[in-house]
């Protein structure tokens, strides 16, 4: 028993140092502009353009049901017009944000760790470096500039989809007219509402990809390596942004 | 010259390579042969750096390889070209792109770029293939493809890691009619990895047998054939025992 919690903390220790490690050859890597520069762009199409009807589709929905739930809890109890306020700070503050990333995780992240394993299995990143090309400006830091730059882009047009539905489906739905709305909206907002979301969605974007980008280089085996680092990286993606996402509040809203 | 000295690698406790010593002189093609999973690979890829040796080392004309910094080892790779087991060409380029993505590294215009491509592919006869995707080439045309990324850098070395393993006797004989003509157009010094006799014999000067983690026996490929080594004589015949 000992001797398994020592050899669990041993793996440990040796993946912080991994990662460690990582990220210091990534930072290094910066310097080589001239390759990673013209692949971020493509990078960004891919994380940021084809991501959004997934994203907007997600807010789409959860702005509809927050009005819907915000009328539901307010009853004869609170004004309608909170149902603005709810909607608006929900959206910006916390749904937005990591419902958008949590599904990202799964479509950009995987994606990342799927196709950096397949390259890795099938000596793609062998050829890559007797090319005399660095696997991480060549590959990483494209997908992590990319996501770092383009989940807070994402998250904003996922936030004003939000309001927008949520505003709607007031009008629709609920006694409630749009002077209203944009009354509740209005009510306690602060310019931080909006940053706040916006910095913490870069944070998701650069750690998902990252963690797509670690897992999927480290991949080892064939088709099932490539399968468990696919799983993998949307576990441990989720498990971080959720842990990122309590630190956030705890250093930024307290 | 490429100079493997006493080299000893192990995976996960087990010893693939022992104390592997073999000198690849410079304007020869020196086969590796051996029993699969013996470490010929494994061998090849300490040559670029793309592992590490746990001991001993691969000296490149007089340059450690595991002792290099990046940069020296990236100037390495530049005079190395590496044809990989399963061509290993990246899946979302073209033909075109796929050799040219090394000379972009280089001090090179777009017109050079193209001309040497082209060149590259005209040697292996894969002209008109530029815009093909991988998933669109045949096992053979891959390797061939493989070998025009190599060739295209104008190296001083190429390596050949499995070059005909998994294709028929008459693509087999068409790559390594290829190596014969790489080495002929560019002078290169060739290290080759197979098990494949026929290409060891077509395409090499000398001969290594890999066996238990160190070379059994190197000579010429009539010394290999009338040696009377009963472990090279056995893998040379391919006799079961």
């Amino acid at each position: 028993m000992i001797e398994r919690i020592g050899r669990a903390a041993v793996d440990v220790i040796k993946a912080v140092g991994r990662f460690g490690q990582f990220v210091r050859d990534a930072a290094r890597a910066l310097a080589d502009v001239a390759v990673w520069g013209r692949l971020t762009l493509v990078q960004m199409r891919r994380v940021g353009v084809d991501s959004l009807p997934v994203a907007l589709f997600i807010a789409a929905f959860t702005g509809v049901v927050l009005a819907l739930q915000a009328s539901y809890t307010f009853t004869g109890t609170v004004p309608l017009y909170f149902v603005g306020t709810l909607v608006g700070k929900t959206m910006m503050l916390e749904l937005g944000p990591v419902l958008v990333s949590l599904a990202l995780a799964g479509r950009v992240g995987a994606s990342m760790a799927a196709e950096l394993g397949t390259m890795t299995v099938t000596e793609q990143v062998d050829a890559l470096e007797t090319l005399a090309y660095d696997p991480q400006s060549f590959l990483v830091l494209p997908r992590v500039i990319a996501g770092t730059a383009m989940f807070p882009v994402v998250v904003a047009l996922a936030i004003l989809t939000g309001i927008v539905t949520g505003w709607l489906a007031s009008l629709a739905l609920l006694d409630l007219s749009t002077q209203e709305f944009i009354k509740g909206l209005k009510l306690f907002y602060r310019f931080k509402d909006t940053w706040f979301g916006l910095f913490k969605s870069a944070s998701f974007g650069a750690t998902i990809t990252l963690v797509g980008c670690v897992v999927g280089l480290g991949t080892r085996g064939g088709a099932e390596g490539v399968g468990k680092s696919t799983m993998r990286s949307v576990v441990y993606s989720a498990v971080l942004l959720l842990l990122l996402d309590a630190f956030w509040a705890l250093v930024l809203l307290r | 010259m490429i100079r493997f000295h006493d080299l000893h690698k192990a995976f996960d406790g087990k010893q693939v390579l022992a104390g592997l010593t073999l000198d690849v002189r410079d304007g020869e093609t020196m086969v590796i042969i051996g029993y699969s999973g013996t470490g010929k690979s494994v061998a090849l890829k300490h040559v670029v750096g793309l592992l590490q040796p746990d001991d001993g080392e691969v000296i490149v004309d007089d340059r450690a390889v595991s002792l290099l910094e990046r940069a020296a080892l990236t100037a390495l790779r530049r005079e190395i070209g590496f044809v990989f087991q399963f061509a290993a060409l990246f899946d979302s380029m073209t033909v075109f792109d796929n050799v040219a993505l090394g000379l972009r590294r280089r001090d090179l215009s777009d017109d050079e770029i193209a001309d040497r491509v082209h060149e590259a592919l005209a040697l292996v006869d894969l002209t008109g293939t530029d815009e093909k995707l991988p998933a669109e080439l045949s096992g053979g045309m891959r390797k061939r493809v493989g070998i025009a990324r190599a060739i295209a850098l104008q190296p001083r070395y190429i390596l050949y890691d499995e070059p005909t393993t998994g294709l028929d006797p008459v693509t087999s004989a068409v790559i390594d009619q290829l190596m014969v003509r790489a080495r002929e157009h560019l002078g290169v010094t060739g290290l080759v990895v197979t098990h494949d006799m026929r290409t060891a014999y077509t395409v090499g000067d000398r001969v290594a047998m890999l066996y238990e983690g160190k070379i059994r026996q190197v000579g010429s490929v009539a010394e290999i054939q009338e040696t009377e080594d009963p472990v090279v004589r056995q893998f040379i015949e391919g006799r079961p025992s």
